[in-house]
């Protein structure tokens, strides 16, 4: 556990020291906020009510930007092939993995959400819906993207290849996701949405972990 | 490769992991597989174009059926090969598994490709339109980018016995995902569509339907196995020569 939790804190840091990634991945975000509504037109209704949508796609294709991030560093240096042999397992490893890059990729999505609502001019209670949303579905793509990465990890093109593999796998993210943040539902189903979106998520972070595990076993031997 | 006589195992399931083995049972496979496609297309195609009533409604594009339903059942089927075979990879590290796999995915994609084709082709007339966003229609694009993704990352590897084990996790992911999938899309269909297209394929359809609608399964099937058993052939000579073309560098390293 202590291990586990060092292994934590060295991510943040070396995320936190590397520089420059944080920063792409807002310029990216804002790019899109910036990019969308000049292409759709200054249409104020209309950007409002394509607003859920627009920013969860947004979110999707940043938090792929960063994707071989995860696991490439730790291939590079050969921590990975020391990982392989620690009592930790890589199961547990992939794990902080996951949480490292929630933490330094989805977050900082979420809480640069109210700038998007203002491009878009959203109202307050779909911007919360949205962020909520936002919250409780991240957790599955970055599930997904920890074993693309894992699939990925020893190819020269991995970076490329990988946010192809998510993509398709996402879309029930997404579909849950709009459908829970979209105000013209009924309460019931944003409610059924909200609640599909929860079990998805916490469905994938529990078994993402052991199919990266074994992703990285098998892609090193 | 091809001489095993004497180091021949007696347990069947090792047997058939071994590629010259394979080479020699497979290949007496290949007339009888292409005779039967043949002779089921031709028995199927006359059914479906001669002694199949026209629809009231939809008038002879109703025939357009006897394509697309058996490439739509392919495009499943060769998927439930494809995670079979990706546990024969992980789980047994069975060598003809993820030959098997490999063979499978174009055919899939191929296949999934040619029922939305037809369909579009079919809804034309029919829908007056090519595309509609209606759930079946749409879990199956998302089926056939799931194929596209999985061809990309077998060629992104240059060891291929390597790249086997990574696609058989992601062909297992996918597997776990496309029920989701359906299940999400059809959520989706139902928040954004309240109509229900007909059903041509029901279970109340007459065996003047039924009749040609099998017989082209059928052919389509034994098709798709033909090619399949034909792709594995072609990837185990391929690797075989891969190896050969390997000495002849080594050894010519060696001399020089």
């Amino acid at each position: 556990m202590q291990a586990l939790w060092a292994l934590l804190i060295r991510d943040l840091k070396s995320a936190s020291r590397a520089g420059g990634s944080l920063t792409t991945l807002i310029a990216f975000y804002l790019s899109l906020g910036v990019i969308l509504p000049i292409a759709i037109g200054p249409d104020k209704p209309l950007l409002a009510s394509l607003g859920p949508a627009l920013i969860w796609t947004g979110v999707l294709l940043s938090s792929l930007l960063g994707l071989d991030r995860i696991f490439v560093a730790d291939h590079d240096d050969g921590s990975l092939t020391a990982f392989r042999h620690t009592r930790l397992g890589l199961s547990a490893i992939s794990f902080v993995k996951l949480i490292v890059h929630w933490l330094t990729t989805a977050l900082p999505l979420i809480v640069l959400t109210p700038v998007m609502g203002v491009l878009f001019s959203i109202d307050l209670d779909t911007l919360f819906a949205v962020m909520l949303t936002l919250l409780l579905g991240t957790p599955a793509i970055t599930a997904l993207s920890l074993v693309a990465a894992a699939l990925s990890v020893s190819l020269k093109r991995g970076a490329v290849i990988a946010p192809i593999l998510v993509m398709p796998l996402a879309i029930p993210a997404v579909i849950f996701g709009v459908g829970a943040a979209k105000p013209v539902l009924g309460a019931g189903q944003a409610e059924t949405a909200l609640l599909f979106l929860s079990a998805m998520s916490l469905v994938f972070v529990a078994f993402a972990p052991f199919a990266a595990a074994l992703a990285l076993r098998v892609s090193q031997e | 490769m091809t001489d095993q006589g004497e180091t021949i195992s007696t347990n069947w399931f090792s047997q058939l992991a071994h590629p010259g083995f394979f080479m020699r049972w497979s290949a007496y496979l290949i007339w009888p597989l292409a005779l039967i496609s043949a002779v089921l297309f031709a028995v199927g195609l006359w059914f479906a174009l001669f002694h199949s009533p026209a629809d009231y409604q939809m008038g002879e594009t109703v025939r357009i059926m006897y394509v697309h339903v058996p490439n739509a059942w392919l495009s499943q089927f060769c998927y439930g090969i494809m995670a079979v075979s990706a546990v024969g990879t992980l789980v047994w590290r069975h060598p003809m598994a993820d030959v098997s796999m490999k063979a499978a995915a174009p055919l899939g994609a191929a296949f999934t490709a040619m029922a939305l084709v037809s369909g579009a082709l079919w809804g034309r007339p029919t829908w007056g339109t090519f595309w509609e966003w209606d759930g079946r229609m749409t879990s199956t694009l998302i089926l056939f980018l799931i194929y596209l993704g999985l061809i990309a990352l077998w060629r992104t590897f240059e060891d291929q016995l390597r790249a086997a084990k990574v696609v058989a996790v992601l062909t297992l992911v996918g597997a776990v995902n496309i029920p989701i999938i359906k299940f999400s899309v059809d959520w989706w269909n139902t928040l954004h569509q309240p109509s229900t297209f007909f059903r041509a394929d029901g279970p109340k359809a007459p065996a003047s339907i039924i009749t040609p609608l099998l017989t082209m399964t059928l052919a389509f099937t034994v098709l798709f196995l033909l090619l399949h058993v034909l792709r594995m052939r072609t990837e185990v000579t391929k690797r075989k020569a891969d190896r050969l073309e390997h000495l002849k560098i080594a050894r010519q390293q060696k001399a020089s």
